[in-house]
């Protein structure tokens, strides 16, 4: 984990919905009797869309949960803003218990603290794109001045000034999905909720959008939750990413851990297919030093390439195809490690365990 | 009467629950409440003479050039010249033609301006509460489909002849498809953009005006729509209460059996009903769909806009 629970600005513990008329006696169930998902479907005719999610985003952080359709992220993301309201557990987000604000100051919150991005767009067709990023200020009556400046300039970060005036519909799907992302950061809230807001534009589009998105994330770092179903894209985008299965969490940690460390089958199907290359380093699959000369004795190491621990797979391709040698690792000047051709070639299969040479 | 014997076979001719009596009642209660309901009715059919003063007031015309830029404004060219060209015919079907026209155009404006009055909040609502749209469906039903004489007597019983009556039984008449649509429309607005104005913190009454409203706009302009054309078909049923106007000349023709007065009455109700069915058809269609951005470009506004050089 890189964040502490206590700074984390959105906080989730032990949250259940349960969908269906019975679902409050469907949960007194499963909290008396721990039954399961297909049980609470057969006795109380309910659907449990998240079951016991636990997790916490640290400020500035960008933390994705992945998972299929139906896997309940959609699901959990509307917790964060009260959209569905939880049949049990607690969601804080900057220490406020989301689920004990009145109306009045839940509506405050949604408009100056958290800005969403819908799959869909959800943009107003009868309103211009300047009406559109403004609506958040506008319906907490800002002064017109001060939101159409506030508008103006997110339009601008997103690359399409002189589109103020044109109607949604007069625009392309990235550019409409462009104008939903300056809507979430025109009033600058400080998080950023993303249902899956660039799995329905192509993928030329998408790895634009992908690339606009982190590149004024790095700028304005607001903590945000990212839905997407791409787990391509939850490694490329995400600090941390959570991988979701029928409402539960089933695994969290970093893109590198999820990758080289996978839970369970189900989510090493998943990364199965995923190129190592850009995420694994070479603190992971190179041989400590000492073991290397245990088993090839002390070698002359001059003519080696060298490479730092937390390089890429990628980086490593690069400099071992230029020589006959194993790259050598180096930190702060002393080298810890050696990386053979081998350890390489298993690394590229994701075989981490046995690239770093334990099972030699 | 029940004075018959009892028999198990046909047991109802011996059982009389009074229901026919009951809505007697209703003339009574009238007459003994006579001061409460004789000062309303005074105001609403001042409000209905003053429509009908003014609309005559103006000449000829001039309300047909008022009625061609609205035309133009709301529908476009075509439509205005439809409509100056339907109101010239109007006009030279008989000498007191325009008249008679002016004076259902009163009636037809004040109906349809109480229905919206009464349909819209009617329909929002239907168009939030399914239990609302459940018990009001058979109500309007029954609107719509009871025949117009069945209210005509208890309304003439408790209010009198005249234009009064005479709105009240139209609206009854025309008000179910502006409620009908007006809930369709509410219903038909995407729900997820309902719910990224929710995430941006709008509140449910400002969800209303800012999105819902404005999106179901062209559904509920139909309603409209609907409500004038049924507005109208009412005229000569309401002219048997004494409303005076085109359905009174069809009234009186049919008395008289007199072709001439039949045609000049029917046709000019149709012509009416021709000019404001196109006008408020226009308005239901955005002006995006006739190639401008914004209403005050087309029409003569966008005209004039564009001779004083603002535009």
């Amino acid at each position: 984990m890189t964040t502490q629970a206590d700074e984390a600005v959105i906080d989730c513990r032990n949250l259940w919905k349960i969908f269906g008329r019975r679902a409050d006696e469907a949960m007194k169930a499963v909290q008396e009797r721990g039954l399961g998902k297909l049980e609470v479907r057969d006795r109380f005719d309910c659907v449990v869309g998240v079951q016991d999610a636990t997790f916490s985003v640290g400020r500035g952080e960008i933390f994705c949960i992945m998972g299929l359709s139906g896997s309940g992220k959609s699901t959990l993301i509307r917790h964060v803003n009260r959209l569905i309201e939880p049949t049990s557990g607690q969601l804080f987000i900057e220490g406020q218990d989301v689920n004990q604000l009145s109306a009045k100051d839940l509506r405050e919150v949604r408009a100056e603290k958290i800005g969403m991005v819908f799959q869909n767009m959800a943009l107003m067709p009868h309103r211009t794109v300047l009406e559109n990023v403004s609506f958040s200020q506008e319906v907490r009556g800002h002064d017109p001045k001060e939101r159409r400046d506030n508008a103006m300039r997110a339009i601008d970060a997103v690359d399409l000034n002189g589109w103020d005036q044109k109607y949604p519909d007069e625009l392309s799907g990235g550019m409409q999905q462009r104008v939903g992302l300056a809507r979430a950061i025109a009033a600058d809230p400080s998080i950023l909720l993303m249902d899956e807001p660039f799995s329905a534009l192509d993928p030329l589009i998408r790895r634009q959008l992908q690339d606009k998105f982190m590149s004024l994330s790095a700028e304005m770092k607001k903590t945000t939750l990212f839905i997407t179903h791409d787990l391509d894209e939850a490694i490329r985008i995400g600090d941390r990413i959570a991988i979701m299965k029928d409402g539960a969490l089933v695994q969290v940690g970093t893109p590198e851990d999820i990758v080289t460390n996978p839970a369970d089958d189900y989510v090493a199907d998943f990364v199965a297919g995923i190129s190592k290359l850009e995420l694994i380093s070479a603190a992971k699959i190179m041989t400590p030093v000492e073991q290397y000369e245990q088993m090839n004795g002390p070698a002359n190491k001059d003519g080696w390439p060298e490479a730092h621990p937390g390089q890429s797979l990628d980086d490593l391709v690069n400099l071992s195809v230029q020589t006959q040698h194993p790259v050598l690792v180096k930190a702060d000047g002393r080298t810890i490690g050696v990386v053979t051709k081998n350890a390489l070639l298993r690394g590229i299969q994701g075989d981490v365990a046995d690239a770093a040479g334990l099972k030699h | 009467m029940a004075d018959t014997e009892f028999s198990i076979l046909d047991p109802f001719s011996a059982v009389d629950l009074g229901l026919a009596e009951s809505a007697d009642g209703v003339k009574q209660w009238a007459i003994a409440n006579r001061a409460l309901i004789q000062p309303v009715k005074k105001f609403f059919n001042e409000m209905i003479v003053g429509i009908d003063t003014a609309l005559n007031a103006v000449p000829p015309l001039i309300m047909l050039a008022l009625l061609v830029l609205i035309a133009w404004q709301a529908a476009g060219r075509r439509v205005a010249i439809l409509v100056g060209v339907s109101m010239v015919a109007l006009g030279f079907l008989s000498p007191n033609a325009w008249g008679l026209a002016m004076t259902t155009l009163a009636i037809v404006v004040s109906a349809v301006v109480m229905s919206f009055i009464i349909g819209l909040p009617l329909g929002v609502l239907a168009g939030k509460n399914d239990r609302f749209e459940a018990a009001i469906r058979p109500v309007l039903d029954t609107m719509q489909t009871i025949p117009a004489f069945v209210y005509l007597v208890p309304v003439v019983m408790l209010i009198g002849i005249g234009n009064v009556s005479g709105v009240i039984v139209t609206v009854i008449f025309a008000l179910p498809p502006l409620i009908r649509l007006t809930s369709l429309g509410i219903r038909g607005v995407n729900a997820s953009v309902v719910e990224a104005a929710r995430a941006f913190g709008a509140s449910p009454r400002q969800i209303l005006f800012k999105v819902e409203l404005p999106l179901a706009t062209p559904t509920i302009l139909a309603g409209v729509n609907q409500t004038i054309m049924l507005s109208l078909s009412m005229v000569v049923i309401a002219s048997m209460i004494s409303v005076k106007g085109l359905g009174n000349e069809v009234l009186r023709a049919m008395g008289r059996l007199d072709a001439g007065k039949a045609l000049v009455g029917g046709l000019g109700i149709v012509i009416l009903a021709i000019v404001l069915d196109r006008i408020t058809q226009g308005m239901g269609q955005s002006g995006r769909e006739r190639g401008h951005r914004h209403w005050w470009q087309g029409g003569p506004v966008g005209a004039v806009l564009r001779l004083t050089g603002k535009a």
